[in-house]
Formats: structure tokens, C-alpha cells, sequence
């Protein structure tokens, strides 16, 4: 029997290595996804307010049962109140990383973290 | 009793034998794999891609390219998701291992083992399957928030089944000797 550590031939261990170091240069890259810039707050699918996550805020979104309250602190925005039944949206807490979305169905209205780097506003040739 | 004109006799050749029963042997593993509990789906062993890396190193990339298939599609018979999402993806991913062993296989064998072939086939698999996954089945860049921990499933088992092609293959060549 050789011993499993033999079987490797260098070229394997370089492969493994640079493997080893793109698995682990993927982690941070991939994870945070960009950087969160702004919190976008839509009432049946249609966008009613682009908030900036730069400063304090608070406004009130009337949606089809009632008001949901969206609360925005620097880098990060969450539902802090909704007439629906089940408050899902409100204990998804704080939102923080683009693409993450609390969405209040019964009462149509949705709050999305928007930001990143794969977002174009638009592009002219 | 007559012959029907129309009858269709088929002669299996050697090869769609060997093919047939290495292709068994794929699907066997790849229940194996179905049956070990992980804690995130879509994390798998992979273990059927040994069946496909002996194959390759031993009859050539076609009969390894026929036993994937093979493998793929009785695969999802068996476990009940032939033409399913998680089938697409299976295929995807095996078609994208095989398209990245076609290529690898011309690495220079003197520096490039089982091991580096494992571990390329294991990330072209994922990656196959992750933009498949983007393109169809969540159309979010959402998706690629659990690549890293994918890709560090793939270099783990793609390393394990790699040393463990290396040693069937360094195992195979001892008996020959002996018996020589």
C-alpha cells in the first residue's frame, strides 16, 4: 500500500494550491456582492421611493390593507411595522446586502437593497 | 415460427458490454450519493465521477463520455427525477465535467494526475450547474451567494475522488506486475 500523501503528482499539488486559493479569494468576493447604496421600496411592483442608505429616514408606504412603516439607517433598511397577518417582512429585521428583499405580499408593498456592481444605470455607445 | 421481416435483431458488441457494466457501476455510486445525508443540498460526494475518471484513464474520453450519459439519465430514473430541475442540472454538470476532462486529459500524465483531473471536473460540474441554475431555474444573482461554499465542496470531494482514482489505478497496475 503507498501512503495516500505519495499519490499527488506535482502538478496536482499546484492545482490543489491555486484551487485552495480561488475557493478561498471567492468567499469574501462573492459574499458581500458589492456594496449597498440605496433601498428601493415598491407598491405593486411599481417603485415609489429610492432611498438612500446614507442617512436616517423613516417614511410610510400606504399599501392595499394599510401603512407599512420602512425604516432606513446608514447601510441598512428594514419594515418596522405592516398591517399584514403575518409579519413576515417585519422579523426579516435589517436588511443590508444588495439583493436582499423583504417582501410584505399582503400588503403589496416590497423594500429591496439595491447597490453593487453588476448594476448599470446605462450604457451609451 | 417465421422471422418477421421487420425484426430487428441487435448484437451488443464487447464494448456496449464493458460500457453497459461500467455504467452500472456509475449508477450504483450515484445512489450512494443520493442516500449520504449532507446538510445543503446540492452538495454531493460525487462519487459516480471515479467510475468516470477510471473509465477515462483506461478505455479512452468516448466510453467515459457514454457511461456519464448513460449514468445521468438512468440515474434520474432511478431516483425519480428524470427530466426534473434537479436532472437538468445533473446533466449540465455532467456535460460541462466531460467538456473540462476533454481538455484535460491532454495535460502532460508525467505532472497532471487523477487528482488535478478530479478537481477540475468537480468545479466544471458546479460551474455547470450554477449557470444553468441562473439561467433557469432562479433568475437572480442570488445564486452565486452560496458559490464559495459549492466551490469548496467540489475542491474537497474533487480531491478525495481523485486520490481515490489514483490509488485504484496505482492498486490496478501492482496486480498486472505481479501477474507479469
Amino acid at each position: 500500500m503507498t501512503p495516500w500523501i505519495s499519490l499527488p503528482r506535482p502538478g496536482d499539488w499546484v492545482v490543489v494550491a491555486v484551487a485552495t486559493a480561488g475557493v478561498a479569494a471567492s468567499f469574501p468576493l462573492i459574499w458581500q456582492g458589492g456594496i449597498a447604496e440605496k433601498a428601493v421600496v415598491r407598491r405593486d411592483g411599481t417603485v415609489v421611493a429610492e432611498l438612500d442608505l446614507s442617512r436616517k429616514r423613516t417614511i410610510e408606504v400606504e399599501g392595499a390593507l394599510g401603512a407599512s412603516v420602512i425604516v432606513v439607517e446608514p447601510g441598512r433598511a428594514r419594515v418596522a411595522a405592516d398591517p399584514g397577518p403575518r409579519q413576515y417582512c417585519v422579523r426579516q429585521g435589517w436588511l443590508s446586502r444588495p439583493g436582499e428583499i423583504a417582501i410584505c405580499a399582503p400588503n403589496r408593498v416590497s423594500l429591496q437593497i439595491a447597490g453593487g456592481r453588476s448594476r448599470y444605470d446605462s450604457v451609451t455607445y | 415460427m417465421t422471422r418477421s421481416p421487420t425484426e430487428i435483431v441487435l448484437v451488443p458488441s464487447a464494448d456496449d458490454h464493458r460500457i453497459a457494466r461500467l455504467a452500472a457501476a456509475a449508477i450504483a455510486l450515484s445512489l450512494v450519493d443520493a442516500a449520504i445525508p449532507l446538510p445543503l443540498p446540492g452538495v454531493k460526494p460525487g462519487l459516480a465521477n471515479i467510475v468516470t475518471l477510471l473509465v477515462l484513464y483506461r478505455y479512452g474520453f468516448g466510453t467515459a463520455a457514454w457511461v456519464t450519459g448513460l449514468r445521468i439519465v438512468a440515474g434520474g430514473l432511478l431516483l425519480g427525477h428524470l427530466f426534473s430541475p434537479g436532472f437538468f442540472l445533473s446533466l449540465s454538470g455532467g456535460i460541462m465535467s466531460l467538456c473540462m476532462l476533454a481538455l484535460a486529459q491532454w495535460l502532460p500524465p508525467r505532472w497532471f494526475g487523477p487528482v488535478t483531473l478530479s478537481v477540475l471536473a468537480a468545479f466544471a460540474h458546479i460551474c455547470g450547474q450554477l449557470l444553468l441554475a441562473r439561467l433557469w431555474l432562479i433568475p437572480h444573482d442570488g445564486v452565486f451567494m452560496l458559490a464559495p461554499i459549492f466551490f469548496a465542496a467540489a475542491l474537497f470531494f474533487g480531491i478525495i475522488n481523485g486520490l481515490i482514482v489514483a490509488r485504484l489505478i496505482g492498486e490496478a497496475e501492482t496486480t498486472k506486475a505481479q501477474h507479469a
